[in-house]
């Protein structure tokens, strides 16, 4: 008992903000640059390699006075389809929202083709998701068909 | 603005298909139209050097009477020293009315396309796409059996990096082909086309073989070449390099019908004594570019 107190306080509670549990431990600092958070001034609490019982090993972030729009949000299943993001008010967790794949990315992940345009020019990337169970993305520009998994941001 | 831009014919409909080819078969009738394009300035960006394609664009809008200008070596362009594409083409579109380019770079032709109001024809962007190419195939293809539904077409040689073939089978999709794919083990069709034909309904069977037997059912021999730096394996090139090499003496038990197309330049995949036989089609085919090219330097400019 004593045991699981200890280990929910690994990361304090934030009264309000946006909690984003289980991230793969790979992924913690992406998704913190991916939300801007070098550039955040309210309390940002970062968590990584604490201890999880579904997945082992894991990350948390917490982002107190923060609410991500629906683009922020999307923008983040780029590189963590699924992840889960919990809205606190009050210190209690009000709504839980799914970063699922959209439609299309914007200026967000880069081609993994070495000879297409949009890694040559400076311009913004578009990939369209073809396949959203599997995570498969095309390149508008050059069409080539990449698995989110192995995909960079630019 | 509508944007009359080519970059891509895989999306074409039948009914757009047909009206190129028929406008195709029109400047083959009658190839020299000297006041048609007169007043027009038709720009050439070869930011890769490919004299086939550039010439047979040139000659087809000098034979409109359009006036030509451009470039081929990006040694001499500014883009050597550092401009962007947008900027290159935002600085030709104040001067021509159409412009035809081919760069090293997939996607380039597309991107183009969306940064002027003047219209792109793709002349060729990497390994992605050659639209004129694939019409002049298509043509070929549609003039030697009169019609493009039902044919058994057999693609040989390299179907891994050739480029051609790839574009050739997209476009067919409409048309209830059956497909050949005879090829090495290590230039065989990559798998994404091949799931493209299980999921546009598209029959295909693999073939290693390439035999008077084998082809003896074929309307179409598309040949392509097999280059030796395209194998990783040369104990593999060694073994295959003659397999697929077409012969005078493998033509008996073909077809009175069938066709041998290439896309050029060849050199030895095709014997110089199958260039006096009557299926021999690809240096026919290398004209029908012309014609096919003037068809798409009218619709890029909307001219009916
Ligand atoms: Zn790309």
């Amino acid at each position: 008992m004593m045991d699981t107190t200890k280990k929910s306080l690994q990361v304090a509670a934030i009264e309000n903000g946006t909690v984003i549990d289980h991230i793969p431990t790979d992924k913690v600092f992406t998704i913190a640059s991916l939300l801007q958070l070098d550039r955040c001034n309210d309390q940002v609490t970062i968590g990584n390699n604490l201890d999880s019982g579904r997945m082992g090993s894991k990350g948390i972030i917490k982002i107190a006075n923060r609410f991500f729009s629906d683009a922020e949000i999307s923008r983040l299943a780029a590189v963590c389809p699924n992840i889960r993001l919990c809205i606190i008010r009050d210190y209690e967790v009000v709504e839980k929202r799914i970063a699922s794949l959209p439609d299309e990315f914007v200026g967000i992940v880069r081609c993994a083709n070495p000879v297409c345009i949009t890694n040559n020019e400076p311009m913004k990337t578009v990939f369209y998701v073809t396949d959203k169970e599997q995570g498969v993305v095309k390149c508008r520009y050059c069409g080539k068909e990449q698995n989110i998994e192995h995909i960079k941001l630019v | 603005m509508m944007n009359r831009s080519i970059v891509s014919i895989a999306d074409y409909s039948r009914e757009q298909i047909e009206r190129l080819l028929e406008r195709t078969a029109e400047f083959e009738r009658e190839p020299n139209h000297p006041h048609l394009l007169e007043g027009r300035v038709v720009a050439t960006l070869f930011f890769e050097p490919s004299t086939r394609t550039r010439l047979s664009f040139e000659t087809a809008a000098n034979r409109l009477g359009a006036r030509v200008i451009g470039f081929t070596d990006p040694k001499v362009t500014s883009s050597s020293k550092g401009e962007t594409l947008k900027d290159t083409i935002k600085m030709v579109s104040n001067y021509a009315d159409v412009i035809i380019m081919r760069h090293r770079l997939e996607g380039a032709a597309l991107y183009a396309s969306e940064v002027t109001d003047v219209p792109i024809i793709n002349a060729g962007d990497g390994s992605n796409l050659h639209p004129s190419q694939t019409m002049l195939d298509l043509y070929s293809i549609w003039k030697t059996q009169g019609r493009l539904d039902d044919l058994n077409i057999f693609m040989v040689g390299d179907l891994k990096y050739g480029r051609t073939v790839h574009s050739l089978l997209m476009s067919m999709r409409r048309y209830n082909p059956t497909f050949h794919f005879v090829a090495p083990k290590e230039l065989e069709m990559p798998e994404e086309y091949k799931l493209y034909c299980r999921k546009e309904g598209i029959r295909y069977v693999e073939e290693r073989v390439f035999t008077e037997e084998s082809i003896a059912d074929a309307d179409i021999l598309y040949m392509t070449r097999v280059q030796r730096e395209r194998f990783t394996d040369l104990m593999e090139y060694e073994r295959v390099k003659d397999t697929y090499i077409l012969r005078a003496d493998m033509l008996g038990r073909c077809r009175e019908n069938m066709r041998i197309l290439h896309p050029l330049p060849r050199v030895n995949e095709i014997e110089q004594d199958v260039d006096d036989s009557p299926h021999a089609y690809y240096f026919q085919q290398a004209q029908n570019g012309l014609y096919a090219r003037e068809a798409l330097i009218c619709q890029a400019l909307g001219i009916e």
